[in-house]
């Protein structure tokens, strides 16, 4: 143990957040213009903008809170209910 | 000016932290890592971002950070730029990043102490209108009407107008922002770093979990308050006052939108009667008055002494 | 070159502060220790001290302030008393628990309502719990030699720890005395450069202090304990090795004074330590066996000396500036527990003398001696505590 709490940088420090989800969001790459909007607003980081600037959704830490849903501009992504 | 593809791609908030889902600080925090990249020391007292770097031994952030009793976010960043510059470490960019509680009543004598002593940091005020760390009891930065749990029936006082009052100290930068207008935060920050003494930048940071509003829609809340003038975006750079855009176009009262669009997607105004719409709506328009003489000014009431 | 000066604790604790090679000094004015921020002032501004002397706005911020310039990697110094160390509090706790090795000057005051400004252990004790080591002492050159000293047990890598070096406002800190100020090399070859045992660094970022878990934070407690500990041995060792450098030694943790073949044992702490050697003179005069015993260091707490000074003596009388409402003073109690599992320990009687600034002379103390060897003959201690020179 060091001698007073010092925490090192770590992915998942709360775990895997995606476990907080009720609704996921789906994106419809048909329809998206790979504007990065997306990427800038999500909360968590778990958008990650591919080489040709496509999200690409991390759902082992996304925590469904729809902010990329509701800011895409061509409406490319959909939140649908997690099934059990 | 910079677009959001030229952002850098790296993350120095990493995914996995204990932030609310759609929290607006957190986007707030990714933008601020986006600014200015790594090479900051951050300070933060306790506040939510206490809480969104998990807890030990892990934490999401990858810069050197310092967490500290809830009042002396600036007495410890004065202490860091003290010590650092003692050591000749050129570079590195102090940061205090604090909560509305700890800016506007417990933190603001620190505060108000390093902005007189001409502290070379950045001071940064993610604002969520109440104290949210704790389960959002009411702070000196929560609005007029609003619910919160020390306030259950809504908050009878006004907002701090904590920027005017940074102003007042006559420091060279004082911004406000919102992360709904990222490239505008983003430019904030970066001008703020090359500025030599106190900067000090309040982000309005919509929260789903005090303001009661469905998570998706922290990103467009935060445009609605600028778009209805009850948050207005500007700088006071050695002085000058200016509105950025699409503040600036809003000292006409049309192009404003009504408050009630912005109040009404929120359940801590559900208690609101008409006459505090109304009264809300009029306090906007004077407000807007004090911005478009503000605007107007040649000479300013702000400029840091010394400076002509 | 070492010169002799005469001046008062105050200046002196600033001229310790400038040996010392203090980087940042982060204070805030305050009754009777103003002087030793002013000093440094005029140091800073006639360049005999290169440092960032940082005017914080409050004592709180003034700790505060300590601890983010320790954490950034330098070495700092401030000073207060009274209710400034009252509104450090919280940031006491703060900085020893992130084991920062600062060094606090505190020109003991007593606590208000009401407002006093002369001299008692009220405002010291009452932090006893902080995890900061407290020293103790009894004239101008301890003041000089327990500052650097300090710095030294505070930077040992068994300790990381925070220190504060207490001094009775007027009664030292605006008396003038005889010191001597070693040469600087000296002290540069005694006290090697900043160390602590974690540093804020961009190329190696980590959260200090984040949110710990019931899991850890036990463990991060009994590290804390362990270090006083450590502190404990490294004190005596520390001090006999500055003697011998520099020529003054201050009895380690407990400074003894004629207790080999004492019946009574005077504790004292502080300047009353120097009255009660008077006292044992003209005791001993009358052919009374007594002894002094001045505690030196009150946190860590000396429990193996009061055990080790126990076995010479038949009865202890603590003398205590400062009062636990509700219980006794925490002198007399922190003796009263070492002695508790002993055999035979000696009859402990406690009194309170000296508050808000009130005068203890070697007379006052000769009456206390008086007092406790006739309960020492009547083998029975008559009252746990007793009020000393109290008005009708």
């Amino acid at each position: 143990m060091p001698l007073t709490p010092i925490s090192y940088p770590t992915v998942g420090s709360m775990g895997k957040t995606g476990s907080w989800r009720t609704f996921r969001p789906e994106i419809d790459y048909s329809k998206c213009t790979k504007c990065t909007l997306c990427w800038i607003y999500c909360p968590d980081a778990a958008i990650t903008r591919q080489e040709d600037d496509s999200p690409k959704i991390d759902y082992d830490y996304c925590k469904g809170c729809g902010i990329c849903a509701n800011e895409c501009p061509v409406k490319a992504i959909a939140m649908h209910r997690e099934e059990e | 000016m910079v677009t959001i593809k030229e952002l850098p791609k790296e993350e120095y908030l990493l995914k996995g932290h204990a932030a609310c889902a759609g929290c607006g600080t957190a986007i707030s925090l990714r933008l601020l890592f986006k600014a200015l990249g790594n090479k900051i020391v951050l300070v933060v007292p306790a506040c939510c971002t206490t809480v969104i770097q998990g807890p030990y031994p892990y934490t999401s952030f990858v810069v050197p950070l310092q967490n500290i009793l809830f009042e002396s976010t600036a007495a410890a960043a004065s202490g860091i730029v003290a010590a650092l510059r003692q050591r000749n470490l050129k570079g590195i960019t102090v940061v205090g990043w604090a909560g509305d509680g700890g800016t506007v009543d417990i933190g603001i004598q620190a505060l108000s102490g390093a902005a007189e002593r001409e502290t070379d940091f950045i001071y940064i005020c993610y604002d969520n209108e109440a104290y949210g760390n704790t389960g959002m009891q009411r702070s000196g930065a929560t609005p007029y009407g609003a619910w919160t749990t020390t306030t259950p029936s809504g908050k009878r006082e006004r907002k701090k107008d904590m920027p005017l009052i940074m102003a007042a100290h006559r420091i060279p930068y004082v911004a406000t922002a919102c992360p709904s207008y990222p490239i505008d935060l983003v430019n904030k920050l970066r001008k703020a770093k090359e500025i030599k003494g106190t900067k000090y930048i309040h982000i309005l940071a919509p929260c789903p979990t005090g303001w009661r509003y469905d998570t998706s829609k922290t990103v467009e809340l935060g445009r609605l308050a600028v778009q209805t003038g009850l948050w207005a975006l500007f700088e006071i750079e050695y002085g000058k006052f200016k509105l950025n855009p699409p503040s600036d176009r809003l000292i006409d009262k049309t192009k404003r939108k009504p408050v009630k669009e912005y109040l009404t997607l929120q359940g801590r105004f559900r208690s609101l009667t008409e006459e505090d719409a109304e009264r809300i709506q009029k306090w906007v328009d004077e407000d807007w008055d004090k911005y478009r003489k503000l605007a107007s000014n040649s000479t300013s009431d702000f400029a840091p002494y010394g400076k002509i | 070159m070492a010169q002799m000066i005469i001046d008062t604790a105050n200046h002196i604790a600033g001229y310790a502060a400038k040996a010392a090679r203090v980087k940042v000094v982060a204070a805030y004015p305050i009754t009777p220790q103003t002087t030793i921020v002013e000093k440094i002032a005029e140091f800073v501004e006639s360049g005999k001290m290169d440092i960032e002397y940082i005017r914080v706005e409050s004592e709180h911020s003034a700790m505060v302030a300590c601890i983010g310039a320790a954490a950034a990697g330098v070495r700092t110094f401030t000073a207060t008393s009274s209710h400034g160390l009252a509104l450090m509090h919280e940031a006491l706790h703060w900085a020893s628990g992130s084991r920062l090795p600062i060094v606090m000057a505190v020109v003991n005051r007593a606590m208000g309502a009401p407002w006093s400004i002369w001299p008692d252990f009220s405002d010291s004790l009452s932090q006893r719990d902080t995890g900061w080591m407290q020293f103790y002492c009894a004239d101008n050159q301890e003041v000089f030699d327990t500052i650097i000293q300090a710095y030294k047990l505070c930077e040992d890598e068994r300790v990381f720890l925070p220190a504060m070096v207490c001094l009775e406002g007027f009664i030292l800190s605006h008396t003038y005395m005889p010191v001597k100020i070693p040469e600087q090399k000296k002290v540069d070859d005694f006290l090697p450069p900043y160390k602590s045992g974690w540093i804020l660094d961009i190329n190696r970022p980590f959260s200090h202090s984040n949110l710990v878990s019931p899991e850890w934070y036990m463990e991060f407690r009994y590290m804390i304990q362990e270090a006083m500990e450590n502190a404990k041995r490294l004190i005596p060792v520390i001090d006999k090795e500055y003697g011998e450098t520099f020529g003054f030694e201050h009895g380690g943790l407990v400074e003894r004074y004629k207790c080999e073949d004492a019946d009574l044992i005077l504790l004292t702490m502080g300047t009353m330590g120097s009255e009660a050697k008077i006292a044992v003179e003209n005791l001993r005069k009358d052919g009374l066996k007594v002894g002094s015993a001045r505690v030196r260091v009150f946190r860590p707490f000396p429990t193996e000396e009061i055990v080790k000074l126990a076995k010479e003596a038949q009865m202890f009388a603590a003398i205590d500036r400062h009062i636990s409402f509700g219980m006794e003073g925490f002198l007399a109690t922190e003796i009263k527990a070492s002695l508790l599992n002993q055999k035979d320990p000696p009859l402990v009687a406690g009194f309170i003398a000296g508050l808000g600034g009130r005068d203890v002379t070697f007379d006052t103390i000769g009456k206390i001696a008086k007092k406790s060897l006739k309960w020492m003959h009547g083998g029975k201690v008559e009252k746990e505590t007793e009020w000393v020179d109290l008005r009708e």
